[in-house]
């Protein structure tokens, strides 16, 4: 008896991998409801970006900061994915009515977390994607690739770092209420700035670059556009190899640092009966 | 026995149409402050959010512009951009701040229903909502504005500043993006899903047609004409002639135009951005109600 019943409950992995792909799928098909989302979250960002692409040519920019322009465009994707459906998602589900369901599910909540960034992967990549189509075809942005493996391991670590800075956040989140909403606002346009988005991150002061460098997306992008853009050398901030082992510290602390935010902000949000508590 | 009362009700409910109007402006621009206001109790978080936001967006352009030209903040093109950032900004909080409403009241608070069974002007009602976020884009722009004559020496002369027609063109640019808020809020009730980021997108899209941080001559020329019937491209225009004039002659895309004629052309689009409003409107709302998505919330 006791052999059956162990047998249906699935593994710690297994459940891991049933939470992050439960709470995807419905991200996944709820996209398909409306194919509206493809212009107004694909189309219309590709024309935000290239108001820069035409502020450096009415400034006479070299044709580098173009393309620098358009990977940094590009990356917002990714950063909006993590703030929006990722960090401040639980003080939405609070609202919703769903995250107490989540604590008293068995499955973890940083499976829930991951499930949430990988639903909404989809329109993050085809925006991403737009972006630099745009730039190779509109812009005619030349991408010299320097190392593909370089390349591909500043990006996956760049995006490990990243999400777990989301998950590390949306533990804040937990406990938050209507503020949330403006804190994430806030987490905007502050941060395009100090992480480079669109000019090169060593044009600030070399320590606020420093500083600016917590986001993983600083030490990623510079990393990338160094690796892709025949110039992206000359105008990098430091090594790509010092970027590297930054971003393989980032993604580790924050990681860890992830997990015991959230369990400690679960405990707290429990004792001071905030899970199901709607300020509006 | 109730055919010869009707008109007589129809009499009565146009005599009480300017009440209703007013009741419904008042009452949500009351409710739109309390939204935006009363999130935080501490004024510090809240002056940091209300001023972070903004100065980081012209600090992205600033920056920019001084890595390319060494910090060249004379050049006629500096004041070009950053009074057009600025101004800009008023896009993003008026004609966001109208169609935000219908998201927040249906998404968030889950009441957009109980608002259109209320005796109210359901557009009058959005204009109303808009409010606070056009005293917020004030003190944006406010901040802006002082930043870059005290940081950047923007040349901007308050002794010179042509006040009669900055008033005019900046209260025609108001309602201008209001209705154009409308116009976007009568999309977004037909809209279900993805409608979250929808005003900013707009936003950040004419971003790039309406001349506000470039000239038009630098778009191509395939792509100038979408400028030339984009009514804040004429907005702008006038708002920076009547702040810095020298900043307009030298820039030649609309130069030919006299004052009284962009006042005319933006008079003209306004109208017909403002009929278009109210014709979608009415189908928008049409069409919500007999598809059953006035109440329809993400995911559904």
């Amino acid at each position: 008896m006791q052999g059956t019943l162990s047998r249906r409950l699935p593994s710690s992995v297994e459940l891991f991998l049933r939470t992050v792909f439960a709470r995807a799928y419905p991200r996944v098909i709820a996209q398909q409801r409306e194919k509206s989302w493809m212009f107004f979250e694909v189309l219309l960002p590709m024309l935000a970006v290239s108001a820069y692409v035409f502020v450096y040519r009415a400034i006479g920019a070299p044709e580098a900061y173009v393309g620098f322009v358009v990977m940094g465009g590009a990356m917002t994707a990714f950063w909006m994915n993590v703030m929006w459906l990722m960090a401040s998602q639980f003080f939405w589900e609070k609202e919703q009515g769903n995250l107490a369901l989540y604590i008293i599910a068995p499955g973890s909540l940083m499976a829930i977390l991951l499930g949430m960034a990988l639903g909404g992967m989809l329109a993050t990549v085809l925006r991403a994607a737009a972006i630099i189509a745009l730039g190779i075809l509109f812009f005619q942005v030349e991408f010299i690739v320097v190392s593909f493996w370089a390349l591909f391991a500043a990006f996956i670590l760049t995006m490990v770092a990243l999400y777990g800075l989301g998950m590390m956040l949306s533990s804040l989140f937990l406990l938050l209420n209507r503020e949330a909403w403006q804190l994430a606002e806030l987490a905007q346009e502050p941060i395009y700035l100090f992480s480079g988005f669109y000019f090169p991150v060593r044009s600030l002061n070399f320590w606020m670059a420093l500083t600016a460098s917590i986001i993983p997306l600083t030490l990623g992008l510079d990393a990338m556009r160094q690796l892709t853009f025949s110039t992206g050398a000359s105008l990098g901030f430091l090594d790509v190899r010092v970027e590297l082992l930054g971003l393989v510290f980032l993604s580790v602390v924050f990681i860890l640092a992830a997990r015991l935010l959230l369990g400690y902000m679960e405990r707290l949000a429990v004792r001071e009966g905030r899970l199901t508590d709607r300020q509006r | 026995m109730s055919a010869p009362a009707f008109p007589a009700t129809r009499a009565l409910d146009r005599e009480r149409l300017l009440p209703k109007i007013f009741r419904s402006f008042r009452t949500a621009a009351w409710l739109g402050w309390q939204i935006e206001t009363n999130w935080v109790t501490d004024p510090f978080l809240f002056l940091v959010y209300a001023v972070a936001k903004p100065v980081a967006g012209a600090a992205i352009l600033v920056t920019m512009y001084a890595v390319i030209t060494g910090g060249n903040f004379e050049a006629p093109i500096f004041a070009y951009l950053y009074l057009g950032n600025a101004f800009y900004m008023y896009v993003g909080s008026v004609m966001t701040g109208v169609s935000w409403a219908v998201i927040d009241d249906r998404e968030r608070y889950k009441m957009l229903k109980y608002v259109y069974i209320a005796p109210i002007s359901y557009p009058f009602y959005l204009f109303g909502r808009g409010v606070a976020r056009f005293v917020f884009g004030t003190l944006s722009v406010s901040i802006t504005l002082l930043a870059g004559v005290t940081i950047l020496n923007l040349p901007l002369d308050l002794a010179m500043v042509n006040w009669p027609m900055f008033f005019a063109a900046l209260v025609l640019g108001v309602v201008m993006l209001a209705m154009m808020g409308l116009l976007l809020a009568s999309i977004t009730l037909l809209i279900a899903n993805h409608v979250w980021f929808l005003g900013d997108t707009v936003a950040g899209a004419l971003y790039i047609f309406s001349g506000a941080i470039f000239p038009l001559e630098v778009l191509p020329s395939w792509l100038r004409p979408v400028g030339y019937v984009m009514p804040l491209t004429y907005w702008l225009e006038l708002i920076r002639r009547s702040l810095i004039g020298s900043v307009a002659e030298a820039f030649p895309a609309l130069a030919r135009f006299s004052d009284g004629q962009l006042f005319l052309i933006l008079i003209g689009l306004t109208l017909a951005f403002g009929l278009l409003a109210v014709v979608a409107f009415r189908w928008c709302d049409h069409q919500a109600r007999e598809r059953g998505m006035i109440d329809m919330v993400t995911n559904y």
